[in-house]
């Protein structure tokens, strides 16, 4: 086996040559990983404000439910959906597993919970202030959850944001729905287990470094964003 | 207890006159405590009416109560003879006395309140509201960068923009400095020239002076006077009012 300071400089080389084969895995992973999150922000955002802004019997256990899954973990979420989009499952017929849309399907699920938490959150401060302004101008419920979302939208965006960094850096659920399939299903994470179990560190610690770049690019676009939104008195 | 009122509402209701307001042995209580006592109050839809009293004597909770954004206890409010409704709250407006700004320009917030006009129309509706609340340097700004004088003319204006029948204002001067607080007289005097009651609570007696047609004391979360304004500065026909020109009454 090569030494740490070998491996990073063979690693360093893929990827700055544009190595065919990371670059596709590293495409894949972020159309599965983004269009996951474009769906969890779909369903979860205004579900968030809908939790926020409405009152109803039991909603205090949904929010505890809904806090309660952000801590999913990952590989029960692709066994469900596995079981799921098996042949012998419900939606088997569709024949979808081990196909990016599996994947796509897996992240959206474990994502949506964190999404809309953080989304109730920042959506409940958030009525808290406009609540009376809202009820005097006898806003309808659509229009004040469709306010909420856009007013808070730079906090929305972080909800986002942390949703991209969990779903890119999981692989317990894509591994059971995706198979890891070279060309078909293989993305970041599901590649560094796989050669790091065969002993090719190099193509693994490329990845790695990527999948590093890329989280001091989420948290950075979030630090920004929170700047930039209480600098322009929209946070 | 923030709940809307379930009161029914009559036939054609647009149509029919807001005043006069009748409330009616008004009770609000909240946990445990009686904050509006059996309060009964009527008021013609004429001048400024300006709510006076001492800390915690049920100001803010009477126009929160009258505007049906909290629901009493007991008793009746009628505009008109109608209940308290959503047709009726639509021609009535409210003025926090801590403005809340949406996260939009200045003039974001106002089209916030016209998205039923045409775009044309509501482009230069908002000019004109931007303009009569002279914020006109100020219509890209954020609106929470706004000082506080400018906030509270804007959200003025954007009451004033949902063309309301009634006024509330709650105390919409507390922590200005005396430029914008002259400011905002100016604005009221020209909404009430409009022909806009205004309810207004305040703790300024040179500002009520200034402005107010007549005056409802309150102490103790009931009405303890009601008077022209002339007669109850000069004459204060009870020793709470007495006490609380001169400064002496406490809650």
């Amino acid at each position: 086996m090569s030494d740490s300071g070998s491996i990073f400089s063979l690693a360093l080389g893929l990827v700055l040559s544009g190595d065919a084969e990371l670059w596709s895995i590293i495409a894949l992973s972020l159309r599965v990983s983004l269009t996951a999150v474009a769906l969890a922000c779909l369903i979860g955002l205004p579900l968030g404000a809908f939790l926020a802004v409405v009152k109803f019997p039991g909603r205090d256990a949904v929010v505890a439910l809904l806090n309660a899954f952000m801590g999913l973990p990952p590989v029960v979420v692709g066994l469900f959906v596995y079981l799921a989009l098996s042949r012998s499952g419900p939606l088997g017929v569709l024949g979808l597993l081990y196909t990016p849309t599996a994947m796509i399907i897996a992240q959206t699920i474990l994502v949506t919970p964190l999404i809309a938490a953080l989304a109730r959150q920042s959506m409940a401060d958030l009525h808290v202030e406009y609540d009376e302004l809202f009820r005097s101008l006898g806003l309808s419920m659509s229009r004040t959850i469709a306010a909420l979302i856009w007013d808070g939208r730079y906090s929305l965006s972080t909800a986002a944001l942390a949703g991209f960094g969990r779903a890119i850096a999981e692989v317990g659920a894509v591994i059971i729905v995706g198979g890891n399939i070279e060309h078909v299903t293989r993305v970041m994470t599901t590649a560094i287990a796989l050669e790091t179990s065969k002993g090719d560190l190099a193509l693994a610690m490329a990845l790695g470094l990527i999948l590093i770049t890329l989280a001091l690019f989420v948290n950075s676009a979030v630090l920004t964003l929170n700047r930039t939104a209480r600098r322009l008195a929209y946070a | 207890m923030l709940k809307r009122s379930d009161a029914p509402v009559s036939d054609d209701i647009s149509a029919q006159p807001l005043f006069p307001l009748a409330a009616t042995d008004l009770v609000f209580a909240d946990r445990g405590r009686t904050l509006i006592d059996n309060l009964s109050l009527t008021l013609d839809g004429r001048g400024i009416t300006a709510v006076m009293g001492s800390n915690g004597a049920g100001k803010s909770l009477l126009l929160r109560l009258l505007h049906g954004l909290l629901t009493p206890t007991s008793g009746a409010i009628r505009w008109g003879g109608n209940p308290l409704s959503d047709e009726v709250r639509a021609r009535q407006a409210m003025v926090f006395q801590r403005p809340t700004m949406l996260r939009r320009s200045a003039a974001d917030n106002l089209r916030f309140v016209l998205n039923h006009l045409p775009r044309n129309e509501r482009d230069r509706r908002v000019e004109e509201l931007i303009a009569e609340a002279k914020l006109d340097h100020a219509a890209a700004t954020p609106a929470r960068l706004l000082s506080g004088g400018e906030q509270q003319r804007l959200a003025i204006a954007r009451a004033r923009a949902t063309e309301p029948e009634v006024l509330f204002l709650d105390e919409p001067t507390a922590s200005l400095d005396p430029a914008s607080v002259h400011a905002i007289e100016e604005v009221v005097r020209t909404i009430h020239a409009d022909g806009i009651k205004v309810i207004i609570v305040t703790h300024d007696i040179g500002q009520a002076k200034r402005l107010a047609d007549d005056v409802v004391f309150i102490n103790r979360g009931r009405v303890a006077e009601q008077a022209a304004a002339a007669a109850f500065f000069e004459r204060p026909a009870t020793d709470a009012a007495q006490a609380y020109l001169e400064g002496r009454l406490q809650f």
